[in-house]
């Protein structure tokens, strides 16, 4: 029971926090009513995903219980380490695109606020009732 | 990575990340916001993910925060409810 706590939950505390991260990025897109607050939830989220990713790439030095990753090179001398670079790469990509996403939805909320002369999500939808 | 420094920064992510989406403030989510990604891209760098610490250095907490100030400043400062 000990053993499988260590192994399971402890060791893999960057992937709990990841999770934790996640949801407090998804309440926000869910429950906030104002869109800005909503895009800072989703920025929230993508970076929860960011973290699992690397944090799966990542070698294991610390407590040596996060290692899965297997070397590139064959031929390492001994005492070199090197993390996974595929997840890196990954996510250096996903980054740009999640900048490039906020900027076009931030520009929509503007537009937004410029027609309905509010953020609020319930306000917005109070006026589409009306017209 | 360093597991005592990497524990005490992911508990202080949490703790800006909720405190980021409970801000009435606008203005003060987004500056929560910026502080959120630097301490990310700290994170990174100890996770020896260099590049894109540099990237979300740069970006997270450089261009998105200018991005996000840009439209707070062009729409309303203060949530309602």
């Amino acid at each position: 029971m000990m053993e499988w706590l260590t192994q399971e939950i402890l060791a893999k505390y960057n992937y709990w926090i990841a999770v934790i991260i996640i949801l407090i990025g998804f309440y926000a897109m869910i429950a906030k009513d104002n869109l800005i607050k909503k895009l800072i939830g989703l920025s929230l989220f993508q970076t929860g995903i960011f973290l699992y990713f690397i944090s799966l790439g990542d070698v294991g030095v610390g407590w040596g219980l996060r290692s899965g990753t297997t070397y590139i090179i064959e031929a390492i001398p001994e005492g070199y380490i090197y993390i996974n670079p595929l997840p890196t790469a990954l996510i250096l990509t996903a980054i740009v695109v999640s900048v490039s996403t906020l900027a076009v939805s931030l520009g929509l909320v503007i537009r937004i606020y410029e027609e309905y002369e509010t953020i609020e999500e319930s306000e917005i939808i109070e006026k589409e009732r009306v017209l | 990575m360093i597991v005592p420094l990497d524990l005490l920064m992911l508990f202080v992510i949490v703790v800006i990340a909720i405190a980021t989406i409970s801000a009435k403030d606008l203005f003060s989510a987004v500056i929560l916001f910026g502080a959120y990604s630097f301490l990310m891209a700290v994170v990174w760098a100890e996770m020896h993910s260099i590049d894109v610490s540099f990237t979300e250095a740069a970006v997270g907490a450089g261009v998105s925060t200018a991005f996000l100030i840009a439209a707070v400043s062009r729409t309303a400062r203060w949530e309602k409810g």
